[in-house]
């Protein structure tokens, strides 16, 4: 029997009080968004459930795309049949059948919402116990603890059976948070940041700065592909590419070695901010993690946030580098990730940054170069994409590649 | 011409060699150059990676790119007895093997290593028993072909594999070069361990060919280089080959119950027709491959056949391509209890799925007369009874 629905539990959002109606509205734009290539979907939400209607569209496929979808608790494949036991037999060995091996345990779990329904709740239970018990080998009820259990609801309009309930992805509706500037450079770390931080809600700009001709085409596209992989758990992400040729070339001529890094970041830092105004941002969020590298000691991060008020969010400053590997691979950015193309933080890396930089210094080397204006320059000439999920070279690639295979 | 010699090799696919050669004029970079060019080679062999897993149900990180089966046997086979030295160097394989793996055993043995070779029964295959009876302490390889290429026996793979369960150290290697959409392996589920696969026995370009290595599984690379296929296979990939193959693959693997029948029933058709003649042998054991038939004319040497069917423009074999030039054939009828005698009679006709009844037809057509004029002139008193 094919799946007729598909019941989905809310996350957090089910205990944000007044503000529920707006998070089930956002999520519910989620859901649309994310579902538009199944035309034939029917979307609706309560106050606590959300349900498609599948409308013949194929279930594994939907379920798959909804469990991108942050603010979702948990998801069941629900069949839906008239108010007859024998159909409802039926729904609950088809829906057993797909999971059921030897030596498990199972348990009906009926509700009954219709009372004028001829059996009740203990005899549907027992009824489709035995069903279940003769269609298949080697398994037994268990009260507690079974290795399945199935529900059952018998409505007015129908008795609704689902069987599985698949893990969602959890977290807050997109958008329901504000906006944060990413600073997304095309390492493992910050599209694991910007994951967190969509995951809670926050809408995020992708800010990337380019160096050509020191930093390659490839490495502007990683950084694109990497927003486009965000781009499926939120929707298109706007892109803004910073030329940062100038300011590199000029830190490299007019700032000690040591100290390069740390002017770097700074500028990076304020044309971020710059950028988050412009843009209406209220935060920003980077990949930084304490003690990875020379520019995420606890005095580069003081000498390098000096430069601004605005929050600096590091969703990832207490995560060890192991575990933010596996969320690169839950989220399928590591692959990406690690392809080894220079980017505008390793190709002018000195041999000994500054892990203890002092900020008098810092401020007396950046007096030798003309700051504001580098940044009006670069400000100047900002570079803004829109990048949706299959705007990706891996996506367009391998549609060539299919031609050939 | 009515080519019916695909167990030696196939014709190229008219589609796979344009993709052939599309992508050695388009995408001929090298897959480790940085450039755009070298981005694109290395997407589609990865591409291509992933379509050959997928097609063979395991992960990509799973499949290696060779040359073929020679390379692959080799490698398995070789790598697993340089990687295990330290436990042992007994190796186990089957009489009935391809010389690529027969020769390698040979050579190991000169280097010192110990090998075992199972005998087949009349049905030409081993018997698992056998197989338990000579594992030893330091048995750190079983090499197992899936299909025969010379009477097309199918090899217990399962019961081997129920066996080796008991043995989780010893790698299990098939030579799976004959199989492809003949019997599937089910390696995700299965005991096997190394498989190996050759591009030309499916309609793939020559020089093309891919090994299985189950995760976990670690052999002894041959080829060191530049570190290509994980460190496994050094050496500029063949992109368009590799390209060419996994496309082969898929080809090959679309609708295979229906090809399988199709050829089953050709070779029934074949069958019924050679067994009605006196003088004529069946070598083909029962349950063999739908795609060989073995068969022999009395006394009568197997090339002979071959050239007086290649007068009319049929296309077969002696026995494996590989050994019938030379003179040390049929081991493998041998093995199943036949004399010299009835083994140097081996003719092997080997179908691919683009044959069809007309091909067995003009066969039929082909054979009566020949088989009128050869058996004429050896009489009874000439054949010695």
């Amino acid at each position: 029997m094919q799946v007729t629905e598909i019941m989905i539990r809310y996350g957090e959002l089910s205990t944000k009080g007044k503000n529920k109606k707006y998070f089930i509205k956002k999520l519910l734009k989620s859901v649309r968004e994310k579902l538009a290539p199944f035309p034939n979907l029917k979307v609706d939400a309560n106050r606590d459930r959300l349900y498609i209607l599948l409308n013949g569209e194929e279930a594994d496929a939907v379920i798959e795309s909804l469990t991108d979808v942050f603010g979702i608790q948990s998801i069941s494949p629900v069949i839906k049949v008239d108010k007859s036991i024998d159909r409802a037999k039926e729904a609950v060995i088809s829906l057993m059948g797909r999971h059921i091996e030897k030596g498990m345990t199972f348990k009906i779990n009926t509700r009954r919402a219709d009372h004028e329904f001829e059996y009740d709740t203990n005899e549907v239970n027992r009824i489709l116990g035995s069903a279940v018990e003769e269609a298949f080998e080697g398994i037994s009820v268990k009260m507690k603890e079974p290795s399945l259990t199935a529900r059952v609801e018998i409505r007015q309009d129908g008795i609704y059976l689902s069987v599985q309930t698949i893990q969602g992805r959890g977290g807050l509706p997109v958008r329901t948070a504000g906006k944060g500037m990413l600073m997304l450079s095309g390492g493992i770390d910050s599209p694991v940041a910007g994951y967190l931080s969509l995951k809670r809600g926050m809408e995020i700009e992708a800010v990337h700065f380019h160096s050509p001709p020191y930093t390659s085409p490839q490495a502007l596209q990683k950084a694109k592909d990497l927003a486009a992989k965000l781009a499926r758990f939120t929707g298109p992400i706007q892109f803004i590419e910073v030329p940062f040729t100038e300011i590199q070339e000029t830190i490299k001529r007019e700032v000690p070695d040591e100290y390069s890094m740390t002017v770097t970041r700074r500028m990076m830092l304020r044309l971020t901010d710059e950028i988050r105004v412009l843009r209406k941002g209220l935060a920003i969020v980077n990949g930084e993690s304490l003690g990875q590298v020379a520019s995420q000691t606890m005095d580069s991060m003081f000498a390098i946030n000096e430069v601004t008020t605005t929050p600096v969010l590091r969703p990832l400053i207490s995560v060890d580098k192991n575990d933010i590997i596996a969320i690169a691979k839950d989220i399928d950015t590591f692959n990406l990730a690690v392809q080894p193309f220079e980017d505008c933080c390793t190709i002018f890396a000195p041999a000994k940054p500054k892990t203890r930089p002092k900020l008098a210094k810092v401020k007396e080397f950046e007096a030798a170069i003309d700051v504001d204006g580098l940044i009006e320059r670069a400000m100047a000439r900002l570079n803004v994409e829109r990048i949706t999920e299959t705007d990706n070279t891996l996506d367009q690639q391998s549609d060539l590649f299919e031609t050939f295979l | 011409m009515i080519y019916l010699d695909n167990a030696a090799t196939t014709q190229v696919d008219g589609s796979v060699l344009s993709s052939y050669m599309d992508i050695s004029t388009q995408l001929f970079g090298n897959p480790s150059s940085l450039h755009k060019l070298g981005e694109m080679s290395s997407g589609l062999l990865n591409q291509s990676r992933k379509q050959i897993a997928d097609l063979m149900n395991v992960y990509p990180e799973e499949i290696y790119f060779t040359s073929g089966g020679t390379e692959g046997d080799n490698w398995a086979i070789k790598g697993t007895a340089f990687e295990k030295e330290s436990f042992g160097k007994h190796l186990i394989t089957s009489a009935i093997e391809h010389p690529a793996v027969l020769k390698t055993m040979a050579q190991l043995e000169q280097m010192g290593w110990d090998v075992t070779y199972l005998p087949i029964n009349q049905e030409g295959v081993i018997n698992p028993s056998d197989l338990k009876a000579s594992i030893r302490p330091d048995t750190v390889l079983v090499s197992i072909m899936a299909v025969n290429n010379e009477m097309g026996s199918i090899q217990p793979l399962k019961a081997i594999g129920d066996v080796l369960k008991d043995y989780p150290t010893i790698h299990f290697h098939v030579d799976a070069v004959q199989s492809v959409g003949i019997m599937d392996l089910d390696l995700n589920h299965s005991r096997i361990d190394l498989a190996v696969f050759s591009g030309h026995k499916f309609h793939a370009p020559k020089g093309t060919g891919f090994m299985y290595i189950k995760k976990g599984r670690k052999i002894q690379p041959l080829l060191s280089g530049g570190g290509q296929e994980k460190g496994g296979r050094s050496g500029t990939e063949n992109v368009p080959g590799n390209a060419a193959m996994a496309k082969a693959l898929r080809l090959a693997l679309e609708n295979t119950e229906e090809k399988k029948q199709h050829l089953s029933h050709l070779k029934d058709q074949l069958v019924n027709y050679l067994t009605g003649f006196d003088k004529v042998s069946l070598f083909s054991p029962k349950g063999s491959s739908p795609h060989i038939i073995c068969f022999g004319m009395k006394q009568i040497k197997g090339e002979v056949v071959v050239h007086a069917l290649e007068k009319e423009g049929i296309y077969v074999s002696t026995t494996s391509a590989c050994s019938s030039k030379r003179k040390e054939q049929t081991h493998s009828i041998m093995g199943m209890g036949y004399a010299k005698e009835d083994a140097e009679t081996v003719v092997r006709i080997s179908l691919g799925y683009q044959n069809n009844l007309n091909d067995i037809e003009a066969f039929k057509q082909a054979f009566a007369p020949i088989y009128q004029q050869l058996a004429s002139i050896y009489t009874d008193h000439t054949l010695g009874n």
